[in-house]
């Protein structure tokens, strides 16, 4: 080992905070400048004073580019204006580099902090011992360490020579939220720019030489096969090269243009084996969920006695339908292919779970398979999936070529993974003043990891701990979940299960309040009134930060005031990711149809790292659970599904958007998620203020369609 | 395969495709200019918006054909010098998430403003209604474009 390669391996051993990290750190397969200073795997420092913080997570409109950093560069005493931003590939070097369940932030809070935390303690030992001078006399600022006493100064390029050969400390202080510099302010996201100019480089955009394009015929039938193919046709159009099945199900087109693959996928000739799904429609859909409501779920959260306890009770039944998450750059990956190894470029939440995915479907060791991780338009977890990976590999496997695949509108429509249909039974009873005593909800849905094959401990799908909480203080309550089986493939779409529970959950407490006659505000903050931890798994939640939301969400909108003639407001709050999120919603109706003029969110996620960030998230998680609860609808017949593209599964225009106003709970809390916290109380609000509108109670969504 | 000539950000390129090809990817494919997106194909989401003779136009659903000899701009030439003042507006408004459909509405919004400098509401919303973003940011678009009409951008 050479006395560099050996500091890399020590360095990374012990990385700051990320647990034991082992490896040599090559990003991009790039040897690292002999000469910089790379304490962990998350920094490194050069003497042309350029700080480079790299990013393991996904960037797909969520600003993790652009957050992150910021956290380290918070501890290391950066000037925010050095620093340079790379975006980490697959690796092992970052411990699970998946990007979802809003958890970017809340997972690097602490090792990004102690990378930059313990850089900075180098830097400043590094510092005094050039001086000469006590550690303690010194001080990190703005990319410098500073000797007041004397009047010195060194920037950090100038110190990484001798920082280099120090040791990284293990145990360092962090700093006390009073004196964050970066973190807490609206940093422009890094991003912006290059995406206004058209520079930017998503999936979609990358090229390489030789690199060739194709489009795949995936079998229309769920489950289905391919039983033979006929490529003369396709062969005729200009620029088609090659042909040929990938997988069981589907037919690959490869051409010199992408239009050519189009163009040839249109004319080639298939024959489907339908398989067993041929006759699946959503009816039996709705129907099998319904037969599973008989089974005994599992036990998500239970105190008291629901059975025991006596007074008026009131009962609903809810239901979602699939729904697709149709973000705007349509699947899309490549791969260039050789024996000796595979290399992708990947718009990816995944890039681990692409690389080892790759390797078994090619046929290659895992680390022969590289991963870099392109931007991203738009994940809404579609890309927590691996197969348009899965199949450029292929594709250029069997076409021995560079090549990359695009799917269309349609092909991203069709043969997504869909966020489960779901049933839910909620009962509930009210004392004599009204107020609940008991509180019960079954959710009957099928398992995404269920079906996917990954573990499903003790029958509950393992996304529920973190979306399904009933924050509330009830004597009585049971929360349950049934699992039942659909062969329609499914999916993590933003929010995931929390957008189900929480329909059900809030519309339900919106039902009993008006069935007491009470107000749904006065209802909830009643049920909220105690400080009591709710634990629901490993999470613990507070009623009093419930009771903060809700309150700031009802004095911002409002709630007291009266409305102008015409208006009318519904209110929901609910908890998952960890954040707590109150919205109201205020609508007329147009011609039996609800306008949504404004909707008034409160956030409390603990630390905000960059509130502009956050005021992009929570307006964008609105507008998506605005699509969702008005027209998000996938349905199946004969096993096919039916939509395809943005005409029959049309989301929201500006002509529908709302204003949005965000307000955040000021807090120092650990940071928690923000991506999805704000989609499920959204369409609860929505319905209850269509309730106080008509008097109509929606159950089932999409609304437009009840 | 058939030769055309366009005028494409002010030069003129000439490329050998077939004449059905939608212009989207002659411009991404051909001419290697990506910052126009492909989104729907059949023109419902207004990602692949490109002027051609200064008009706004869904490039997916537009074969190569019938814009042979006219003058075409993408996101790429908007700004002939430096950025454009919508392009600065989106800056200043921070607009994009994922960005993905973002050139196509600084391109259809372009067109607007070129018509009509000083958009109403409903105008602005008449003109971007065409132009899906999943990440739901159309407020902050009708802001960049009311902050670009009134000659604002920083």
């Amino acid at each position: 080992m050479s006395p560099l390669s050996r500091r890399e391996f020590v360095a990374a051993a012990v990385a700051g905070g990320a647990g034991l990290v082992v490896g040599f750190y090559l990003p991009h397969g790039r040897r690292k400048p002999e000469e910089a200073f790379s304490p962990n795997a998350y920094l490194r420092i050069t003497p042309d004073n350029k700080v480079t913080i790299v990013v393991a997570r996904s960037e797909m409109g969520q600003g993790v580019r652009t957050a992150l950093p910021m956290i380290l560069a918070e501890e290391l005493e950066a000037d925010w204006k050095q620093i340079e931003i790379e975006q980490a590939g697959a690796s092992t070097l970052y411990g699970d580099q998946g990007t979802g369940g809003s958890a970017s932030v809340k997972t690097t809070w602490d090792p990004m902090r102690k990378a930059g935390a313990a850089a900075r303690e180098m830097l400043i030992s590094a510092a005094a011992l050039t001086w000469g001078v006590a550690r303690s006399t010194c001080a990190a600022q703005q990319g410098s360490v500073v000797h007041a006493a004397s009047n010195r100064q060194l920037s950090y390029g100038e110190l990484v020579a001798k920082a280099a050969t120090l040791p990284v400390p293990t145990d360092v202080t962090l700093k006390q939220p009073k004196d964050y510099k970066i973190v807490g302010q609206r940093l422009p996201r890094v991003d912006t720019p290059s995406k206004v100019k058209g520079e930017a480089v998503f999936g979609i955009d990358f090229r390489m030489p030789g690199m060739k394009y194709a489009v795949l015929s995936r079998c229309p039938t769920i489950g289905g096969k391919v039983t033979n193919f006929d490529d003369k046709e396709s062969k005729k159009i200009a620029g088609v090269t090659f042909a040929g099945k990938i997988g069981d199900a589907a037919v690959a087109v490869v051409a010199d243009s992408v239009w050519g693959a189009m163009e040839g996928r249109r004319v080639l000739n298939v024959s489907w084996d339908d398989g067993p799904n041929k006759d699946l429609n959503t009816a039996a859909v709705v129907e099998s969920l319904k037969q599973s409501a008989a089974k005994k779920g599992a036990t998500l959260y239970s105190v008291g006695d629901v059975a025991k306890a006596k007074g008026r009770r009131i009962s609903a039944e809810y239901q979602l339908p699939f729904m697709a998450h149709a973000p705007m750059e349509p699947g899309n990956c490549t791969a260039s292919y050789s024996a000796n190894g595979c290399e992708l470029w990947a718009p990816t939440q995944v890039p681990q779970d692409c690389r080892d995915s790759v390797a078994q479907a090619v046929g290659l060791d895992p680390d022969r398979v590289k991963v870099n991780v392109t931007l991203m338009g738009g994940g809404f977890g579609r890309r927590l999936e691996h197969d348009y990976a899965v199949e450029a590999a292929l594709v250029s496997k069997a076409a021995n070529s560079p090549v990359k695949v695009i799917w269309t509108r349609e092909d991203d429509m069709r043969f997504s993974t869909y966020r489960p249909a779901s049933l839910h039974q909620l009962s509930a009873v009210v004392d004599g003043a009204g107020w609940p005593v008991a509180f019960t909800h079954r959710m009957i849905a099928p398992s995404i990891s269920g079906q996917k094959g990954q573990p499903v401990p003790g029958g509950v799908d393992p996304d529920l701990p973190d979306e399904a909480a009933f924050v509330y203080g009830v004597d009585n309550v049971s929360i349950e979940s049934v699992m039942a089986e659909t062969a329609v493939p499914l999916g993590w779409m933003r929010s995931v299960y929390a957008l189900q529970a929480g329909f059900a959950s809030e519309s339900f407490i919106d039902e009993l309040a008006v069935a007491v006659g009470k107000d749904p505000l006065e209802y909830r903050l009643h049920m909220l009134a105690k400080d009591q931890d709710i634990q629901f798994f490993t999470n613990t939640w507070h009623t009093a930060r419930m009771r903060g939301v809700l309150q700031l969400a009802a004095e911002k909108a409002g709630w007291k005031n009266p409305l102008p003639a015409g208006r009318f407001r519904g209110i929901a709050c609910f908890g998952c990711f960890s954040s707590y999120m109150a919205e109201v919603v205020e609508i007329s109706m147009e011609n039996e149809t609800p306008r949504v003029h404004r909707v008034v969110a409160a956030v409390d996620c603990g630390q905000v790292v960059n509130p502009g960030i956050l005021e992009q998230q929570i307006p964008g998680g609105i507008v998506y659970a605005l699509s969702n609860a008005l027209r998000a609808k996938i349905t199946i017949e004969k096993g096919r599904v039916v939509q395809g593209n943005f005409d029959d599964y049309s989301p929201l225009r500006m002509n529908e958007a709302p204003v949005v106003e965000v307000y955040m709970v000021p807090s120092t809390e650990s940071p928690t998620g923000i991506g999805e916290p704000s989609v499920p109380p959204l369409a609860p609000a929505l319905c209850s203020a269509i309730y106080a509108a008509t008097k109509k109670r929606i159950r089932s969504l999409p609304i437009l369609n009840s | 395969m058939a030769d055309f000539t366009l005028r494409v950000n002010g030069s003129e390129k000439k490329v050998s495709v077939s004449p059905e090809t939608p212009l989207l990817w002659v411009l991404r494919d051909t001419l290697e200019l990506t910052g126009t997106k492909f989104g729907c194909g059949a023109g419902f989401c207004g990602a692949c918006t490109v002027h051609v003779e200064g008009a706004p136009i869904r490039s997916c659903s537009t074969p190569v054909s019938q814009v042979a000899g006219k003058t075409v701009t993408t996101i790429e030439g908007l700004g002939a010098n430096g950025l454009h003042v919508l392009q600065q507006a989106w800056i200043a408004e921070e607009v994009p998430q994922c960005g993905y459909c973002q050139t196509g509405q600084i391109m259809t919004a372009a067109a607007l403003l070129a018509k009509t400098p000083h958009p109403s509401d409903e105008q602005i919303t008449q003109a971007m209604n065409g132009n899906l973003c999943r990440c739901g940011t159309y407020e902050r678009i009708r802001k960049a474009i009311h902050r670009a009409s009134a000659g604002g951008a920083q």
